[in-house]
């Protein structure tokens, strides 16, 4: 029988790691990822978990060994943020290259300088052309059930490419909420042990990550660029696998929520979206007519999706918990590209909010709707706006 | 068995586990890895960083191990063999041996923090350095292995410069700090020697590292047919050593009772060519120093 306990972000995935049973995990401390290799190696010390844990001394370090691992047909986890996500950088392309289905928990918290602990989505969007498939979750639950996913996914053989879950810094890793367990063996039902012939092995020996001249590099690029297409299918049959299962799912790629007549759609990346659907509701209780669309994968991106928004939607904003600095937000820039490749002429507007944990209040996320409920205005104006902003507040130089 | 027996270069298997590859005539480093690898045998997992080594044998589609093999990126092979080890250990995997050939820059440069911490871990793992005393893969630059006054291209003997500035890092010392269950220097010069420390190592069951000179014709400029001579030479001159550290005890697997001349070995070089008398003495006292630290110490 599955029960229900209060679990931080943190917990809860930690705790969906433990249910998908990796045989290796090779993990680096860093706020606010800490509480996850924490709980991990509880679990390994105290034998509820048989996994070997490596306690590398870098990040840089736990990616490769991760590699290392996961070339072996090992089911391999690991975590990290911010800083340690930018140290693993030369690692990242090198394990969706060679194309082995690591699963990664990244805690979102802002890059320095300046330094800051706290939550927003720079580091990640960092990464979008890494290879990786890149999956936000929303809250506790979510982030437990999509741990387990999140290897099913990267180790089918249709997939084979590494996963990147994200979880809001400080909002989500550390807020508590009441998280139903699922059932260990359900679990395992769900998601068997990885078998795979992409490996390395005494029988078949192999040589992996390979150098590849130009007269092949192209056609090795193409392959793991369009085997993304057939990424979605596979994600909507786990999902629904998984909600006939547990009896709960999260959709595909994206969720709309009132956005069926809706004139006006916010999208939203991660733990904000909760706030947003609040607001819709307010606001549909007033008769005004909006939507949110919760993008849950941004590779693959739901293009489709967003192309399938009603005709009714006279204008879209992005919160953009990130920034290409003196460009515009990431997300903004891949719903632009979307929208234009089903040669659908929308409005847009870019919200940067949420930098470096700054609030983002119920009132804000109003103001917002009903500013794009002038679609005219949205047009002509400022493309790239900042939510929140107090440039009076800026410390005084001169004391 | 013919895993007790104890190899010599009159009984290596016959079987090539790395051949086909595109190093260089006379390169030392492939003679290593040759050599090593017949010790090691197939059941085998190598990994090799970005050096010379493994951008000549892992270019598709032509791969030149006969065995287990990744091309790891270049500051972590320690890393990359630590991950093969954890998932063999999870799959309780018997019978094979896991083991890295990084360069001289790959360890005692950018691999260093790696490989020390799959040493703090004891790991149970065979970590190679095969030094050619400068980054030889990028068209020879100097790494913390190149030994004082060599010229590399980022250490050029200028009109005010004269080659590499500093001397070589004492690379073994500060693996042997780590408390490491085994390690020892060795010598593509001294094959015998090298296959004993290579079976030590296989049979060894935490870290251990093994530090090869391994003499690169194309970036000392010397004549292709002179690698093992050149690398003889080295320890013959004092220049380099062969020795052990197990359980803790230091050894030296040679202690000659007179050098010959560095002079010697220096000027057979292309680049040390360019090195005056003061400069050849300033060798000569580290050389000095290193051995009578050598012989107070071990
Ligand atoms: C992170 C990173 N920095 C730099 C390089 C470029 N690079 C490749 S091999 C190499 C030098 C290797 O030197 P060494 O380890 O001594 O091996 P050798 O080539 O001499 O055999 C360098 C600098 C790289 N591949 N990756
Ligand atoms: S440059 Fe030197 S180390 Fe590299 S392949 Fe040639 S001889 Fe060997
Ligand atoms: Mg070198």
């Amino acid at each position: 029988m599955s029960k229900k306990e209060f679990m931080s972000g943190d917990e809860a995935f930690a705790f969906g790691v433990k249910l998908a049973k990796p045989e290796v995990i090779a993990a680096y401390p860093i706020t606010p990822q800490t509480i996850v290799v924490e709980r991990l190696s509880d679990y390994v010390a105290d034998g509820d978990l048989d996994s070997q844990y490596i306690h590398v001394e870098s990040e840089h370090s736990a990616i490769m060994a991760a590699l290392g691992s996961s070339a072996m047909g090992a089911r391999t986890f690991t975590a990290t943020s911010s800083q340690g996500l930018l140290y693993m950088a030369e690692g990242l392309p090198y394990v969706s290259g060679s194309r082995f289905p690591v699963v990664m928990m990244n805690a979102n918290r802002a890059t320095a300088v300046p330094w800051s602990i706290y939550n927003d989505h720079n580091d990640s969007m960092m990464f979008l052309n890494s290879g990786w498939i890149q999956v936000y979750v929303e809250d506790a639950q979510e982030a437990l059930d999509m741990a387990i996913q999140a290897f099913r996914l990267a180790e089918d053989p249709r997939v084979m490419t590494p996963v990147m879950v994200n979880l809001d810094g400080f909002v989500l890793t550390h807020t508590y909420e009441l998280v139903e367990i699922p059932d260990q063996e359900l679990v395992d039902r769900f998601l068997p042990p990885y078998q795979t012939e992409h490996k390395m092995s005494l029988d078949a020996p192999k040589s992996v990550c390979i150098g590849v001249g130009p007269e092949y590099h192209m056609e090795f690029r193409y392959r793991q660029h369009h085997d993304f297409d057939h990424f979605p299918d596979v994600i909507r049959e786990i999902d629904s696998e998984y909600r006939e299962k547990f009896g709960r799912g999260y959709g595909v790629l994206s969720e709309q929520y009132r956005c069926e007549d809706a004139e006006a759609v916010l999208m939203t990346v991660g733990s904000i979206t909760g706030s947003v659907r609040e607001v819709v509701d307010d606001l549909r209780a007033e008769g005004i007519r909006v939507g949110v669309m919760k993008l849950r994968y941004l590779r693959p991106f739901p293009t489709e999706d967003i192309l399938s928004l009603p005709e009714s939607v006279k204008a879209i904003g992005v919160l953009d918990k990130n920034l290409s600095y003196g460009y515009e937000g990431t997300v903004y820039t891949n719903v632009n590209s979307a929208l234009s490749r089903g040669n659908r002429r929308i409005p847009t507007k870019d919200y940067i909010c949420g930098l470096g944990g700054r609030n983002i209040s119920k009132e804000n996320i109003r103001q917002i709707y009903l500013e794009l409920l002038n679609p005219a205005a949205i047009q002509e104006g400022e493309k790239v706006s900042f939510v929140n902003l107090h440039l009076d507040q800026e410390v005084d130089k001169n004391g | 068995m013919a895993e007790n027996k104890k190899m010599t270069l009159n009984n290596l298997p016959e079987e090539e586990l790395f051949f086909g590859h595109k190093a260089c005539p006379g390169c030392g480093g492939s003679l290593t890895l040759r050599l090593v690898m017949k010790v090691l045998g197939p059941n085998t997992f190598v990994v090799v960083p970005a050096n010379c080594m493994s951008a000549v044998s892992f270019y598709y589609p032509a791969m030149n191990f006969g065995c287990n093999a990744l091309a790891s990126a270049f500051p972590c092979t320690a890393a990359t063999m630590s991950g093969i080890e954890a998932a063999a250990r999870a799959k309780k995997l018997e019978d094979y041996t896991v083991v890295g050939f990084a360069g001289d820059g790959g360890t005692a440069d950018i691999g260093l923090q790696a490989l020390s911490g799959a040493i703090d871990r004891n790991d149970r793992i065979i970590y190679i350095c095969y030094d050619n005393e400068a980054y030889m893969n990028t068209g020879v630059q100097e790494s913390g292995l190149t030994p004082f006054g060599a010229k590399t291209t980022t250490s050029p003997a200028g009109k005010v410069q004269h080659g590499k500035l500093t001397h070589k890092k004492n690379l073994f010392d500060i693996i042997t700090a780590h408390g490491i269950p085994y390690a020892a220097t060795a010598s593509v010069g001294y094959p015998q020697d090298l296959i004993n420390k290579v079976a030590k190592a296989k049979a060894c069951q935490g870290t251990s590292f093994l530090h090869i000179m391994a003499p690169c014709p194309t970036g000392w400029s010397v004549p292709i047919d002179s690698t093992v001579s050149v690398a003889k030479e080295a320890v013959e001159c004092g220049l380099w050593y062969l020795a052990e550290y197990e359980n803790g005890e230091y050894k030296l697997n040679k202690d000659p009772k007179e050098f010959t001349p560095v002079g010697d070995y220096i000027r057979k070089q292309g680049r040390f060519k360019h090195l005056n008398e003061d400069e050849i003495r300033e060798i000569e006292r580290q050389r000095d120093a290193t051995w009578v630290r050598i012989h107070e110490k071990w």
